[in-house]
């Protein structure tokens, strides 16, 4: 059955009841296996983290693939559940596009902040010494390198 | 292919048809959620330069420990994954309810719109016992040399980093009686408060167990406000979609879309629904992950 909303839009976006029921149950399942993994990749860093010498190369490198993970999830939720990956090409471009300033805008701020914390590191001895993390056990390991942005 | 292109574009531009093939109200509420996204982006990125100007920052998995029922038990990440997967549920029932949409079948779209909402209040309920929870629940912090008792709060926090055992038993001999009456209490729950609070102080000193106390500092004075302004403002949308939705269940009801011949407005109330799940998504990454 076709509704039409307004003579100028041919309102096309009905499918197939069974087609839609395993394109959603699939979706749903994607979802929920991407979240379970994001979990444990988080409890992951949480037992490296408890360990004597957590590596933080290590879990920098999980938190970045949680990140794209969630970038996934993302991609389903607009595509599918959306429908945005459904409308014509015109559409989807009017969205994304203006979503590219994303890059720019995260890179800047992040890259900003980073500075701003090297810069105090430098020339304020007091923050340096009171913020730093310290070794967790009472030994002095090895001379660690603080990660940025990260404890 | 290149036919094909061409014969589209004379098709979508020359007039007499909608170049987006998408009703006004549509494309007006993905323009919306558009500026939406960059307001949270804001937030987020804000939160993230902040991060990133700091030498140390709490780890989620310190801060996100509780769940309802259990006590002191340490879980981690436990309860933040039931109210993720909440949302995705009522993200899905929401899909059935705007699919039911498209057939005309109104109990289908009223059903799974009920659904959606019972996922959004379930949602809500979620947040605001962690909330309650972040701030009523107090824990020994280094504050002045001396020991204290703090929730999580915008004004401060005791996510800092772990005091080593010599600083904190310097620190105890600082600390007032009932403080440290509070802590004997809250380490043997059998014990009467009312009876500890008259005790001196160094008997309840020689009552602490010392070697199972963990101090922390003072955590990063932006933590809990970024905290309780993104969650907040995210569980804000939550609940203006749980509204939009019941206004949608009672429209439905009283058979105005069915009246009107389509239920393109359930598909508006659902991209709202959608793009809430969305943040979630993104306040889940960067508060309760990384």
């Amino acid at each position: 059955m076709e509704h039409r909303a307004m003579s100028e839009v041919t309102f096309h976006h009905h499918i197939e009841d069974a087609e839609f029921k395993k394109r959603v149950r699939k979706t749903t399942i994607l979802l929920s296996v991407i979240t379970a993994i994001e979990l444990g990749i988080g409890l992951t860093i949480y037992t490296i983290h408890k360990g004597e010498n957590p590596s933080h190369l290590l879990v920098l490198m999980f938190k970045g693939l949680v990140c794209i993970l969630t970038l996934a999830k993302a991609y389903y939720i607009v595509s599918v559940f959306m429908h945005l990956g459904d409308e014509i090409r015109n559409m989807i471009m009017t969205i994304v596009v203006p979503l590219m300033l994303f890059i720019w805008f995260i890179a800047a701020f992040i890259i900003d902040g980073n500075s701003y914390k090297n810069l105090r590191n430098n020339y304020d001895r007091h923050f340096k010494e009171s913020t730093m993390p310290r070794p967790h056990h009472a030994e002095p390991a090895a001379p660690e390198e603080p990660k940025p942005g990260k404890q | 292919m290149a036919n094909t292109a061409t014969a589209q574009q004379t098709k979508w531009w020359s007039g007499g048809k909608s170049p987006f093939n998408l009703e006004y109200g549509k494309v007006m509420m993905w323009y919306f959620l558009m500026s939406d996204a960059f307001t949270f982006g804001a937030f987020l990125i804000s939160y993230g330069t902040i991060r990133f100007s700091q030498n140390f920052w709490p780890d989620p998995n310190v801060v996100f420990n509780a769940f309802p029922g259990t006590g002191h038990t340490n879980l981690p990440l436990a309860f933040v994954s039931v109210m993720t997967f909440i949302l995705i549920i009522s993200s899905v029932t929401m899909v059935l309810a705007v699919h039911a949409g498209h057939n005309g079948d109104k109990n289908g779209v009223m059903k799974w719109l009920a659904w959606t909402i019972v996922g959004g209040l379930a949602f809500l309920g979620c947040q605001a016992w962690e909330w309650h929870h972040l701030i009523t629940g107090e824990h020994i912090t280094l504050i002045d040399g001396k020991l204290e008792l703090i929730g999580q709060t915008t004004r401060h926090n005791p996510w800092g980093q772990l005091v080593d055992h010599n600083e904190m038993l310097d620190a105890i001999k600082n600390t007032p009686a009932n403080v440290l009456a509070e802590i004997v209490h809250e380490q043997k729950h059998d014990s009467n408060l009312a009876e500890l609070l008259k005790l001196p102080k160094d008997q309840l000193a020689g009552m602490l167990n010392t070697a199972e106390m963990h101090v922390r500092e003072k955590g990063p004075v932006a933590f809990g406000g970024y905290f309780f302004g993104i969650t907040g403002f995210h569980g804000f949308h939550v609940f203006s979609g749980v509204i939009i939705n019941i206004i949608m269940l009672l429209m439905t009801r009283n058979n105005v879309f069915q009246n009107k011949g389509h239920y393109l407005m359930i598909e508006k109330a659902g991209l709202y629904w959608h793009f809430v799940d969305l943040v979630w998504v993104f306040v889940f990454l960067c508060f309760y992950l990384i």
